[in-house]
């Protein structure tokens, strides 16, 4: 590269001017490191480009969604019916939907998240730890295709023969797709609330042992609390992954938007509608195709709102302790 | 002599608190109702992460069960059918994905790599510029998958790029989609390179490129690997977004890269687990065998990777 011209350089500059002191920086401007540089910051900013895009893009159909549909319409209606001939673009069923998948789902990843983190950061012998981490990694890395395909074929079957006393009519259930898609996010909780109890110093464990402590006490009076903010971000962070969940929606949990908070009931949500709606055909220009836009405006602000939460919980507990 | 307060902090506080609970539990009187609730406590906590495994383990073992019918070779050279079901395979899917792998690869080992050297290695975190893309890429990894395909349509099989509902569009979405993972991953094996290497090769009088390039970069390799190759194995499941750029055609001949429609595995499996005949389901589940082999099999080797190669500087 520029290595040769650089040496003869610098020895001419020293020899010649019988300066007493020679400058460590570069003899010459070194264009190939400049060049470098600017490539990979440029592979930086492409990230911040794809964020652009994905604003951009939402904003310009949301806009054109909003010029036929009112924005009160569209945030307060309770009817939820795009694509019929008499048009109705009240997201709220969708939104209940949402909301449904969220609740069944953190009302498994909740407890059986923080019980394994609790389990894995306070009790488990170092073998125990290092043969279940990779089993939840591996949970985390199914497809959720899969996870679709087991909530509609196995698990709704098995919810009915194990709750025969309630009303199972669909063939689809928000309580089931919402209990598979808690199952999906255990590993996100488990994980992120393990490194932030063990992120916790052991001098407060110590301490509490030598006031005659035991192991339950100091796992819910002082690890849990001096963790909780990694624990909040991480059910945050599940929240946010619940929403933005699609296929075990899409094929567990129906396609028919309703006001209901039945578990046995189907339902649509908000991923599920886009879903939906852009495996059929599509032509471009029409409201149904705006209608695309406006959901997935919403989704993205949602989720956008929690995610910046969760960063800054997670922030702290770094803070506190590290 | 006045005896000071000392500052309380969340550290102090917490450890006032937790000696006060515990004195409170030896000295009370329920101490045998405590002692049995201590025994129990780890089974209450054992029960949790068994129903996780148990979750795992129904799953993959209703897959085996469903799926093994239909896994034979025809499963893997056969084109779809919906008339016959039990000849019907995959093959223009798993190519399909095939391309939509590889476009991902090409695109996501420069950029993500590159992102993550200059982050670590020349970004000063004082410029507001390099914040944001620290923030910026922190937020892109929450964006759900749904919201790429959206991105994907309006942006590059439509609107500027204008590439059409082809493999390739599918592959630039699908990659935009993990580079996130890539970047994070990436840095945090450059990051755990200990400074003296690199002091040690810039006092010898190599430029920084040439310290990244002939020290960071080989002594951070295994990690870097790590993250592409989870990265990848969640780009092969990964099917909401490339519901929007045109991955639910039915194909049944083999596709291309840049022209003509295509069909991945993990969307194939979708469309034939919404038909109602049972034996497109026995084929869905057969599909997802071949999927989540090849998933597993890669989420094993990045994790075998990373603990047989995790250093200790």
């Amino acid at each position: 590269m520029g290595m040769p011209a650089m040496v003869n350089r610098t020895a001419a500059s020293g020899a010649g001017a019988g300066s007493p002191r020679r400058s460590l920086a570069a003899a010459g401007p070194r264009y190939g490191e400049r060049l470098v540089q600017l490539l990979l910051g440029a592979c930086a900013a492409f990230s911040v480009a794809v964020t652009a895009g994905i604003v951009l893009s939402l904003l310009s159909g949301t806009v054109d969604f909003f010029r036929e549909v009112p924005i009160g319409d569209f945030l307060f209606g309770t009817e939820w019916a795009p694509s019929f001939a008499d048009a109705r673009f009240g997201v709220l069923p969708i939104v209940v939907g949402t909301l449904n998948i969220v609740f069944w789902s953190l009302a498994v990843a909740v407890p059986v998240g923080l019980a394994s983190a609790i389990y894995l950061s306070e009790y488990a012998p170092r073998r125990v730890r290092r043969a279940v981490k990779p089993m939840l990694e591996i949970l985390e890395g199914i497809p959720t295709v899969a996870i679709g395909l087991w909530a509609l074929v196995f698990l709704r079957p098995l919810a009915e023969d194990v709750f025969p006393f309630l009303p199972w009519n669909t063939p689809t259930s928000v309580g089931v797709a919402g209990v598979a898609v808690g199952l999906l996010i255990v590993p996100l909780v488990a994980s992120i609330s393990d490194d932030a109890m063990r992120a916790v110093p052991a001098g407060l464990r110590e301490g509490a042992y030598a006031l005659g402590a035991g192991k339950m006490r100091v796992s819910l009076r002082v690890v849990f609390p001096a963790a909780i903010s990694g624990v909040v971000a991480a059910i945050v962070l599940a929240v946010s992954r619940a929403v933005g969940e699609t296929m075990v929606v899409l094929m567990a949990a129906g396609a028919r938007p309703s006001l209901t908070v039945d578990p046995t009931d189907s339902v649509q949500t908000m991923t599920a509608y886009i879903g939906q709606t852009a495996t059929g055909d599509i032509a471009t220009g029409t409201v149904d195709y705006y209608t695309l836009f406006a959901v997935g405006a919403l989704l993205f602000l949602l989720t956008l709102g929690m995610n910046m939460l969760a960063i800054r919980l997670v922030r702290r507990f770094r803070e506190v302790y590290e | 002599m006045v005896s000071e307060k000392p500052p309380r902090t969340a550290r102090t506080r917490l450890a006032v608190a937790g000696a006060r609970a515990a004195t409170n539990g030896a000295l009370g009187t329920r101490s045998r109702r405590r002692a049995v609730a201590e025994a129990m406590f780890p089974a209450v906590l054992l029960l949790g992460l068994g129903f996780a495994v148990a979750g795992l383990a129904s799953m993959i073992i209703w897959m085996l069960i469903e799926g093994t019918p239909r896994f034979d070779a025809g499963l893997f050279t056969n084109p779809p059918s919906r008339l016959f079901p039990e000849e019907a395979g995959y093959r223009p899917a798993i190519l399909g994905t095939l391309y939509v792998i590889g476009g991902v690869i090409a695109l996501i080992v420069p950029l993500g790599v590159g992102a993550a050297v200059y982050l670590e290695e020349y970004a000063d975190s004082s410029r507001w510029f390099n914040r944001m893309f620290e923030l910026n890429i922190q937020n892109l990894a929450g964006v759900p998958s749904i919201v790429f395909g959206i991105l994907g349509l309006a942006f590059i099989a439509r609107g500027p790029l204008s590439l059409g509902f082809v493999a390739a569009a599918g592959s630039i979405t699908v990659a935009m989609l993990v580079l996130p993972t890539v970047i994070i991953a990436a840095r945090e094996a450059i990051r755990a390179v200990p400074s003296s290497i690199r002091e040690g090769s810039l006092a010898l009088g190599a430029t920084q490129w040439q310290t990244i390039w002939r020290q960071v970069l080989p002594a951070s390799l295994s990690g870097i690997i790590t993250g592409v190759i989870l990265a990848v194995a969640r780009a092969i499941g990964e099917a909401a977004p490339l519901l929007l750029v045109g991955a639910t055609f039915f194909v049944t001949s083999d596709p291309h890269f840049f022209e003509g429609s295509y069909t991945t595995l993990p969307t194939q499996i979708y469309t034939w687990a919404r038909q109602p005949q049972e034996e497109l389901r026995v084929l869905a589940a057969a599909g997802i065998l071949v999927m989540l082999a090849l998933v597993l099999a890669m989420n094993s080797f990045a994790i075998w990777l990373r603990n047989r190669y995790e250093q200790r500087w």
